[in-house]
């Protein structure tokens, strides 16, 4: 359905945008509690940890990271077209301009991520961190 | 039942002013805001530093050790709920009619103020776990 029902560009850019933001809502819910838990009971909290940081919590940190930077990215997008109306005439090229900086932006912080569960060490280090 | 949305796929200005088209700019101000802080936040948290590290003691050390960081991230969390609770009151007011619309929306508004105050009291009373009690 979501790949032939009107089906073209736009629809697509909607419909992800809707089930990027509908997860970052669920995850905004989990995230507030967690941190509202790490301050009246910090031992469970540290324990909740382990999980965020074992491979399976990684690649769900890998896929709150894609849905927040599309819908980061299909955001500004939306922004463009609402208060420069012309551009929407080329609401596909910016689409795929968006996929451009979504692999761009995505790739070097999905081998960030993903690196410790294949038992290598992060590729990039800052200082104090 | 109607999906307002355009070819391009975003939601048209409401033409009827008053509540709804302030709010109309208030998702889009709120995105902005959030562009800048949900971003800046995912990169220190899951680039810059990781997870695996932030226990409780890291985060009233680092992330929460003055005021300037509590204060940007108390502007995130208003960002956040509104922007969040009143997308997803789009996606009810999408699918929903009648009664039901009405108790899903009204949960939302709780929702949103019980996430709003939880997360401003961990931001206002968050301390280093001290040594341990006897």
């Amino acid at each position: 359905m979501l790949f032939r029902y009107r089906g073209s560009e736009g629809m697509l850019a909607w419909a992800f945008h809707r089930i990027s933001g509908v997860a970052i809502w669920a995850f905004i819910l989990l995230h507030v509690l967690d941190i509202w838990l790490a301050n009246v009971n910090a031992t469970l909290y540290n324990d909740l940890l382990g999980l965020y940081g074992s491979p399976v919590g990684r690649v769900g940190e890998s896929l709150l990271g894609a849905a927040l930077l599309y819908h980061a990215l299909n955001g500004l997008r939306i922004i463009i077209m609402d208060f420069w109306p012309s551009m929407t005439r080329y609401h596909k090229q910016l689409w795929y301009a968006n996929w451009v900086a979504f692999v761009v932006i995505g790739v070097p912080i999905l081998i960030q991520i993903m690196a410790p569960a294949f038992g290598l060490t992060a590729p990039f280090t800052f200082g104090g961190a | 039942m109607a999906i307002r949305v355009s070819r391009a796929g975003s939601s048209p200005r409401p033409q009827t002013g008053g509540w709804e088209l302030a709010i109309w700019y208030l998702m889009r101000l709120t995105g902005l805001g959030l562009f800048v802080t949900a971003l800046a936040h995912f990169i220190i948290v899951h680039f810059i530093s990781d997870p695996a590290v932030q226990t409780a003691d890291w985060i009233a050390k680092n992330r929460w050790a003055d005021a300037a960081w509590r204060t940007v991230d108390w502007l995130m969390l208003a960002f956040v709920v509104f922007h969040a609770f009143m997308g997803l009151r789009i996606v009810v007011q999408d699918y929903t009619k009648g009664s039901a619309r009405m108790a899903l929306t009204m949960a939302l508004y709780i929702g949103a103020f019980v996430i709003f105050a939880m997360g401003t009291m961990a931001l206002i009373t968050f301390k280093a776990a001290g040594p341990v009690q006897p």
